[in-house]
């Protein structure tokens, strides 16, 4: 062995030591519990009693592929996801372009547009609440005062409102982290070539067509991977706004009523691993997008 | 080829440009301010005032002493910093490690166990609950804030090593190669030389970690079961009246400004340090 290899081996053995930690704490919390939610996907567990069990094969997995509430709730996540993430993404590029340009109080205004993102989901979700009561609600006594409409709108208690009312408030609560990450993108952006476009009389709309656009876009895919895994996950929300109501139960509600509700270990963790699987398919497909649509240099 | 303008009208379209900005920008702070203000309005309003719409607060701090002599609330208000500044700080502890680790050394597995940590920032939360239930149950932390230090490591710790592992990537090597000839420790390299350098890095991804922990709702709802040992946004969550016209909003929204102050005075100090630690996450993330 040479000295270079036994220096080498030396090295690969400290760093296991600093990332021994970090390995056993994410086994521990994330590898293992992963691995158990699997393994009781396939057995009749109960919460209560979970060291008795038998295995029943896939059939959980069944019962759950059957159940027309998963698929309500898989078709209210992916609606929410879709919807919200485009309108974040539309407002937040409106919004970082505006607090781009240089004005007055610009570093206070950016701090300001953080607070909706730091505020816990739980807080922002019953205020809007409260701004949107059907009785004693401004948003409503606004509109009525306006004339928008005759009398107020039970934003929270109709249920064909109920899903748009989350996304709003997800859209309040989340554009702040959009306009940040495209601010990022767009102080990359050279001065320089604005400067060439106008000496060369590029009218305005061009150059963001063909200068902002092009070069910010990697930051908006990176900013929507981040906000449409977060989407798909959301469980906070809709659960303090409206509980288990089938109108906008997410998978991660419609999972966890199964294993918490319920008590059923085996149905609540089948449901949590089409949820993994669903989730991990969107990812591989969305980085496979990002990587395709990177030009080659 | 741009239009030739006389001097005044030229003036005046710029100043006109600049009205339009900073009206466009008020108009996004009310947007983003509202909210909070208004929650502020109304915690300072009695039951009886409750449903009156001027926009000035009343100056009626009967809510505040209400949530404040219950000892609930207080006591979720002590889960709640327990319990975040706990996690936060084994989160970095153990972050700063695996970063010098992934950071400095070579070794061959780094590169895919970095790759996993970032996977593991994408779990969703309820895929481990059934597992994690067994782990804390394994550790006798069901219904105890403990139970949340352990399990808000799984949101906490990859975010931590991804962003602090990119910091220490980015200083210069040179800086540790006298000690390493003068025989220093790798640790003593770490703790001395490195951790000086670091504070900018822990400081913003401590922050993240905390009020990632500050806010969590999904585990702190499923873990703990008694009323006095709730975080702060679970009480807020579960908090309703005898019916659903019976949510004694003042209360609850004393309390919503109350447990958002802490954060609020962190983002403002901390906001340039908040931000870089949210684009190293994502841009290189």
């Amino acid at each position: 062995m040479t000295p270079t290899d036994r220096a080498r081996r030396a090295e690969t053995r400290v760093a296991w030591l600093f990332v021994a930690p970090l390995v056993v704490i994410l086994l521990a919390v994330a590898i293992w519990p992963l691995g158990r939610t699997v393994f009781f996907a396939f057995t009749d567990a109960y919460l209560d009693n979970p060291s008795s069990y038998e295995f029943v094969g896939f059939a959980n997995f069944v019962t759950v592929w059957e159940d027309a509430t998963f698929w309500r709730a898989v078709r209210n996540t992916l609606v929410f996801t879709v919807v919200s993430v485009g309108i974040e993404t539309m407002l937040g590029l409106a919004i970082a372009l505006l607090l781009h340009r240089a004005f007055f109080g610009r570093g206070l205004v950016r701090a300001a547009i953080l607070i909706p993102w730091a505020m816990p989901m739980v807080v922002s979700t019953r205020i809007w609440d409260w701004m949107l009561n059907d009785q004693f609600g401004l948003i409503n006594k606004v509109l009525v005062e306006l004339g928008i409409i005759a009398k107020g709108i039970a934003w929270t208690a109709d249920p064909s409102l109920l899903l748009g009312v989350v996304i709003f408030i997800d859209v309040w609560v989340t554009t702040p982290f959009m306009v940040l990450l495209i601010l990022a993108g767009l102080q990359l952006i050279p001065e320089e070539l604005y400067e060439a476009a106008e000496v060369s009389g590029v009218p305005h709309w061009k150059r963001f067509w063909s200068i902002t656009l092009p070069l910010v876009a990697p930051a908006i895919g990176v900013a929507m991977l981040f906000r449409t895994l977060d989407a798909l996950r959301m469980f906070d929300l809709s659960y303090v706004l409206a509980a288990n109501n089938a109108n906008t139960m997410t998978m991660s509600i419609y999972a966890r009523d199964q294993l918490i509700g319920f008590q059923d270990l085996g149905v609540g963790s089948a449901a949590s691993t089409w949820v993994f699987l669903i989730i991990g398919l969107i990812a591989i497909v969305i980085v496979g997008l990002l990587r395709l649509d990177r030009p080659h240099h | 080829m741009a239009m030739r303008h006389s001097n005044a009208t030229y003036r005046l379209i710029r100043r006109l440009k600049s009205v339009g900005l900073y009206m466009a920008v008020a108009v996004v702070m009310v947007y983003v301010l509202f909210p909070y203000y208004w929650a502020i309005v109304t915690s300072t309003r009695s039951a009886q005032e409750i449903y009156s719409f001027s926009l000035l607060p009343s100056l009626n701090l009967t809510n505040y002493v209400q949530l404040f002599s219950n000892a609930v609330f207080i006591g979720a208000l002590v889960n709640s910093i327990v319990v975040a500044l706990a996690s936060t700080m084994i989160a970095l502890a153990i972050g700063i490690l695996a970063a010098y680790g992934f950071g400095r050394l070579h070794f061959a597995a780094g590169r895919y166990l970095l790759i996993a940590v970032l996977m593991i920032s994408v779990f969703p939360q309820v895929v481990v609950l059934s597992g994690m239930f067994e782990v804390i149950g394994w550790l006798r932390l069901y219904n105890s804030p403990g139970a949340l230090v352990v399990s808000y490591l799984i949101l906490t710790l990859p975010f931590t090593t991804w962003i602090l592992t990119s910091f220490i990537r980015d200083l210069p090597v040179e800086l540790e190669e006298a000690a390493l000839i003068d025989g220093c420790s790798r640790l003593r390299i770490l703790t001395h030389v490195l951790l000086p350098l670091m504070w900018p890095a822990i400081a913003s991804t401590g922050l993240l970690a905390f009020i990632l922990s500050w806010n969590e709702f999904l585990f702190a709802l499923t873990f703990i079961l008694t009323d006095e040992n709730r975080t702060v946004p679970v009480a807020i969550g579960l908090l309703t009246g005898s019916s659903r016209y019976e949510v004694p909003y003042g209360l609850l929204m004393a309390a919503s400004v109350t447990v958002t102050l802490p954060l609020l005075v962190l983002v403002l100090i901390f906001q340039r340090k908040i931000v870089a630690g949210l684009t190293t996450g994502a841009v290189k993330g």
